[in-house]
């Protein structure tokens, strides 16, 4: 019952997409997550997904990973594809203890060497023999990080990943992003409502409500009518995610 | 020096608390505690249906156990109140299986032997069952075990690696299945929760990786029962019950010594 994530054999080039959604339908509990979406993702780039609470952001990411059915539509991946996946919290239950070297080993074992440097590359020092559970906030999100690392992925997909981090912490996270998509050459897609960090960092902005409203440059989303008609205008945008009223419609999702 | 009768119980019963060591990690890492009551309950139910068409107890209790568990799986999938329904069901397969077993002719039937298990008097037959059984459990197990960590921490996380959650789920429960068919002659369909549950949470304190719980849970199920046969025999006291006794009480020493560790 996942959707229907099919290895396309043909052409490898190296600008074909890593990812394909088309006309993408998802219905959870009878109503209407995602209706008719579309996109793709190139090597090499950084995408972020705006929208509100309930836009079906997380619904689409996890539709990329091939873990939500699907109504209609297909997501095709490119054969071989390695996915890095940084969820945007993982509960870890009280009775499961587990440090963050066994963490990093999960689901394949890795090199005592590898998981240095992959906690190195997220920006922590040598802490495999701490458990899970004494981390801060901030150090359990770079272990996510540095574990979704470790598999050299082709695309890495992030969820909120800078929820509980201060505004500092934030920008902190999403430079060292874009840092390791310079040196590692993956391609990023991560939803964010932090608005700000949207515009700077990101190649292209899809921006989302249940549909795709708008999406292209950060230059041309933040001037698109649809952006400002969900965040509002001018800088505070961030500001504006959380106060403005999220109603409108454009006839086509019921959501 | 051992009477054969005492060789055969201990190596029963180490069978079954070497498998249920691990495979009960799991059970409460998942918090699937009321989940393996109603697998277990359900064995009383297929006692009464292999008698009653005269197949062998062990398959009748396999296959019962089977489709209990895979009918919570299929339940479950569907996002239901699962802790009722998981109340309704151990308690409804437990109240049936009691129902059934008065239906059957033999007068002799000793219902406690199923409910509380009856360990003295196991067979070499019945312990190569147990040893293939706990075998295969454990095999499987080790195979997807990675699999299985990754997917009980985030299902998202093994989809990432290529991984499908609902299998290894699947995994899960037919080892809960199997191990319920093993163990029911050692501590009976009432028990099993205490061999599951209670060597794991014994284990938790020491503990430093899911591996050392998984090893130190067997370990503690496996002192368990040398230490249960032991009670029983010096004062003749209900065999299965004792273990889960024995059980219980390393539980609460472990827990105090790692408290006071605490506190110091």
């Amino acid at each position: 019952m996942t959707a229907p994530v099919r290895a396309v054999a043909a052409d490898a080039a190296p600008d074909a997409p890593l990812i394909e959604v088309t006309h993408l339908t998802v219905r959870q509990g009878g109503r209407t997550a995602l209706h008719d979406v579309s996109l793709a993702i190139a090597p090499g780039e950084i995408v972020t997904v705006v929208g509100p609470n309930g836009s079906g952001k997380t619904t689409l990411l996890r539709a990329l990973l091939g873990g939500t059915p699907a109504a209609a539509g297909t997501i095709r991946r490119r054969p071989g594809l390695t996915l890095g996946y940084v969820p945007q919290k993982l509960a870890v239950d009280a009775t499961l203890p587990l440090t963050v070297d066994r963490f990093l080993s999960l689901p394949r074992r890795a090199a005592p060497a590898d998981r240095r440097a992959a906690l190195e590359q997220a920006g922590l020092g040598d802490l495999g023999g701490r458990q899970m559970t004494a981390l801060s906030g901030g150090q359990f999100q770079r272990v996510l990080l540095a574990r979704a690392l470790l598999t050299r992925p082709d695309l890495l997909l992030l969820d909120e990943p800078t929820t509980g981090l201060d505004q500092t912490g934030s920008a902190a996270f999403y430079r060292r992003i874009e840092a390791l998509r310079n040196e590692m050459g993956c391609a990023v897609v991560m939803v964010s409502h932090d608005l700000h960090v949207v515009m700077s960092a990101s190649d292209r902005v899809i921006c989302l409500n249940g549909h795709v409203c708008c999406h292209g440059t950060p230059a041309t989303v933040a001037s698109a009518p649809e952006y400002r008609a969900l965040f509002g205008t001018g800088t505070g945008g961030a500001l504006a995610l959380y106060q403005h009223a999220h109603d409108h419609s454009h006839g086509t999702a019921d959501g | 020096m051992f009477e054969p009768f005492l060789l055969r119980a201990g190596l029963a019963g180490l069978g079954v608390a070497l498998a249920a060591g691990p495979l009960g990690c799991f059970v409460v890492w998942r918090r699937m505690a009321y989940f393996s009551d109603a697998t277990a309950h359900a064995a009383l139910l297929g006692v009464a249906l292999a008698l009653a068409w005269q197949a062998p107890v062990l398959l009748g209790v396999l296959v019962v156990a089977l489709g209990m568990a895979l009918t919570i799986w299929r339940l479950s999938e569907g996002g239901l109140a699962l802790d009722t329904l998981l109340g309704v069901l151990a308690h409804g397969a437990l109240a049936a299986g009691l129902v059934a077993v008065s239906f059957l002719p033999q007068v002799t039937l000793d219902l406690s032997a199923f409910l509380f298990g009856d360990i003295l008097s196991v067979g070499w037959t019945d312990v190569a069952a147990i040893w293939a059984g706990a075998t295969a459990i454990l095999a499987l197990l080790a195979w997807r075990w990675h699999a299985l960590l990754t997917a009980t921490l985030e299902p998202d996380l093994a989809r990432a690696a290529g991984l499908d959650p609902g299998r290894e789920r699947l995994v899960l429960v037919v080892t809960l299945a199997l191990t319920v068919a093993v163990a029911l002659k050692v501590v009976g369909a009432l028990l099993i929760g205490a061999l599951l549950i209670v060597p794991p949470a014994a284990a938790r304190p020491l503990a430093r990786t899911p591996e050392e719980m998984a090893a130190g849970a067997a370990a503690v199920g496996a002192t368990s029962v040398a230490a249960g046969l032991w009670a029983s025999l010096t004062w003749d006291t209900p065999t299965g019950p004792s273990i889960a006794c024995a059980a219980m009480a390393i539980f609460a020493l472990v827990t105090a010594a790692a408290a006071l560790v605490r506190a110091r």
